[in-house]
């Protein structure tokens, strides 16, 4: 008997947190993607009827937007938040008196939620009351920073807010990757009489490579979900020329009253986020051989 | 007539025995959650409880409605639908299409909807030719709000063209005085642009651009006249519209910031909360020239089980629909009542013109349901429309391409 319950209890334990996932993630995503086969609008319908919907979703210029919004703000997002970050974590890794407190400072914005800090930059940016606006009534007449509410550069107002928002993480996790590097090669390497950003070129930052793609996954899948940041900052606007896939699929599901295309949208934002995190399971899930 | 009066009495008798049988019971589901209108939704509250029902109180705010209708979907499809949604336009068809709606036919028959009620307002209340929702109010939205004052210094009468309009607000630039003040939202955008329509293309072109969709109507050159319309009153607003709420824009109207505002009768509540009178302090025209665009919020009844439910929705039809509660209700919000017998005298001026247009308006068959505001068209069209009118607003979008795009959309989306 105590043989038995030994060999089950974990197995009985886990049984209902894994049943809660096959249905609630995977039932539903597989749910999501039958019914983006269908016809449905305000409720769900089921008689399949082909990939109208994808059809639709390609032929619609504001899905192009936001799809060409995502890769803009996906890739600067990344690109910059991992570069601030870097820099940061160099900067601070010199050994410097007040890194305690500078360190609290700069991954402080990642206890905000995105609502804050959207609305906080929807403020900042705005040309009537923020920078713009500073400018102006410091005597800068012609000054001008209306990003915000140009339909062409509004969706860099979002990288701007977000990077502000994730570099300081990003920071925090090269910090500690600056810290793993093994002293015996950095002082090897300064008693040989290498310059400290030649050590950092050749020597740190190639070892930091796990690190820089655990941040890359993290940036990518913050980057693809994201909808409370512009919704707070642009609320998709000017137009909806800040649409992401994200509110895109919300203004659908919910506004519109069009689930199919909801569902359409929202499977193509999974196969998306498929594509970036299958290669990266696959080479760290993969036995290894060396 | 005999015949007419057993049933009708029958019918109360009918009333009378679930009444007895059963305490009515309603649970409602709306979103009129902000001051003045959580007012008006509480008379009707009140009147429902003093009628021997227990009213149980749901209001879902956010989003305009898109909060109260992902609880309402969720509530449906789990079989415990609420007894009254506020509801209104084709979305009420949408749901019977769904198998959702009941049916008030018999308080409808008994308390006389069809005479009381505007024949343009019944078709949106009834499902196969029976009612199966209660309207609360008429909003008109194609008003032109201005500040009085300014139009005073500037010798200018409130337009009611969009000519004159144009006219006024050259003038108002050349004083430096900003014209038009705006939000730049998707549906403000929207209310602008049907505005336009009904304005520019009078009462048949909107009917056959924005209900039926009609696809040469779509293409037409009026169609590019409306958005080089649309690309003027761009230039009227300030560079600083962009995602600003509408009563924001009202607030710069108000306190002579800007000249104009373009909204339905809800800002009046803004400018009367801010002490001013209305054709003293401010004024409301029309641009459409004898056109009335209106938006009824209304009750729907869904199919739900026990007496004492049905007795609810019986009795919360006919209470929505009593003289009372559509004269203080629309006192509240801003609104005219729906039903056409109730006295206007202690409406505003601004109301009183809303009820003598509307009048006008049902002689010459110009009432216009708004597809802005969800009453002409279902989501997904509405929605393909305003996508284009927001993107040509918001862009350098030719109103050539414009109509293309818009053509294209409506196309994909039926």
């Amino acid at each position: 008997m105590t043989d038995w319950l030994e060999k089950h209890v974990p197995k009985l334990v886990l049984a209902p947190s894994l049943v809660a996932i096959f249905v609630f993630v995977y039932g539903f995503i597989g749910w999501t993607a039958y019914v983006s086969f269908t016809k449905s609008r305000l409720l769900p319908k089921y008689d399949l009827v082909g990939t109208i919907q994808y059809e639709k979703l390609a032929a619609s210029p504001r899905w192009e937007v936001a799809l060409t919004n995502l890769a803009i703000f996906g890739i600067l997002f990344i690109l910059f938040a991992t570069v601030i970050g870097l820099i940061l974590a160099i900067m601070l890794d010199q050994k410097i008196r007040t890194e305690g407190p500078l360190r609290t400072i700069y991954l402080y914005p990642m206890a905000l939620s995105f609502i804050v800090t959207g609305t906080a930059w929807k403020w900042i940016l705005n040309p009537g009351l923020g920078i713009e606006s500073v400018f102006r009534d410091l005597g800068f007449e012609n000054f001008s920073f209306d990003w915000l509410v140009n339909p062409d550069l509004a969706i860099y107002t979002v990288v701007i807010a977000g990077v502000w928002q994730s570099s300081g993480f990003v920071m925090a996790l090269f910090l500690a990757g600056l810290r793993s590097v093994d002293g015996e090669i950095i002082r090897a390497a300064m008693v040989d009489g290498i310059s400290t950003p030649r050590i950092y070129m050749s020597i740190i930052i190639p070892s930091m490579a796990p690190i820089f793609l655990s941040s890359f996954i993290v940036l990518s899948h913050l980057a693809i979900k994201s909808f409370d940041l512009v919704i707070a900052l642009t609320g998709g606007g000017p137009g909806y020329s800040t649409d992401l896939p994200a509110t895109f699929m919300y203004a659908m599901a919910f506004s519109r009253g069009d689930i199919g295309q909801a569902a359409s949208s929202a499977t193509v934002m999974m196969m998306i986020v498929t594509a970036i995190i299958v290669p990266y399971l696959y080479s760290e899930l993969r036995p290894r051989h060396d | 007539m005999k015949k007419m009066l057993m049933v009708s009495s029958a019918l109360a008798l009918g009333l009378a025995t679930t009444a007895a049988k059963a305490e009515p019971q309603a649970e409602v589901l709306h979103w009129w959650t902000s001051g003045g209108e959580a007012a008006a939704v509480k008379v009707l509250m009140e009147e429902f409880n003093a009628n021997g029902g227990t009213w149980t109180d749901m209001p879902v705010a956010g989003g305009g409605g898109d909060a109260a209708m992902t609880a309402l979907r969720a509530r449906v499809l789990s079989g415990n639908a609420p007894t009254a949604v506020q509801l209104k336009g084709p979305s009420i068809q949408e749901w019977y299409e769904e198998g959702a709606l009941g049916n008030i036919q018999d308080v409808a028959d008994a308390e006389n909807w069809d005479e009381l009620l505007p024949e343009a307002i019944q078709y949106h209340l009834k499902c196969d030719g029976d009612y199966c929702a209660a309207p609360v109010n008429i909003h008109r939205i194609d008003w032109i709000w201005a500040n009085a004052s300014i139009l005073e210094d500037a010798g200018i009468e409130p337009p009611k063209s969009w000519d004159e309009f144009n006219a006024a607000a050259e003038k108002l630039q050349g004083m430096g005085i900003l014209p038009l003040a705006h939000g730049g939202q998707a549906w403000q955008d929207a209310t602008l642009f049907e505005a336009v329509v009904a304005g520019l293309g009078g009462t048949e072109f909107y009917k056959k651009a924005l209900i039926d969709l009609d696809m040469d109507t779509l293409k037409s050159d009026k169609m590019v006249e409306v958005f080089d319309q649309m690309r003027v009153l761009r230039g009227y607003v300030d560079d600083n519209f962009s995602g600003r709420d509408w009563n924001l824009a009202t607030a710069m109207v108000i306190n002579g910031e800007a000249a104009f505002q373009i909204m339905g009768d809800w800002a009046k509540g803004e400018f009367i909360a801010a002490g001013k009178e209305p054709g003293k302090d401010f004024y409301c025209s029309s641009p459409t020239g004898g056109g009335y665009l209106y938006n009824v919020d209304s009750f729907a009844f869904f199919n739900v089980d026990g007496d004492d439910r049905q007795a609810g929705q019986k009795l919360l039809a006919k209470l929505t629909m009593g003289k009372n509660f559509q004269k203080v209700f629309n006192l509240n919000k801003g609104s005219i009542p729906a039903r056409l017998d109730v006295s206007m005298d202690e409406f505003d001026s601004c109301g009183v013109q809303s009820n003598k247009d509307l009048g006008t308006a049902i002689e010459q068959n110009a009432l216009l349901p708004s597809y802005a505001h969800g009453m002409a068209l279902r989501g997904a069209q509405a929605g393909a429309v305003t996508d284009v009118v927001t993107a040509h607003f918001n862009s350098d979008m030719s109103s050539q391409e414009a109509v293309e795009q818009l053509a294209q959309a409506v196309a994909a989306s039926q």
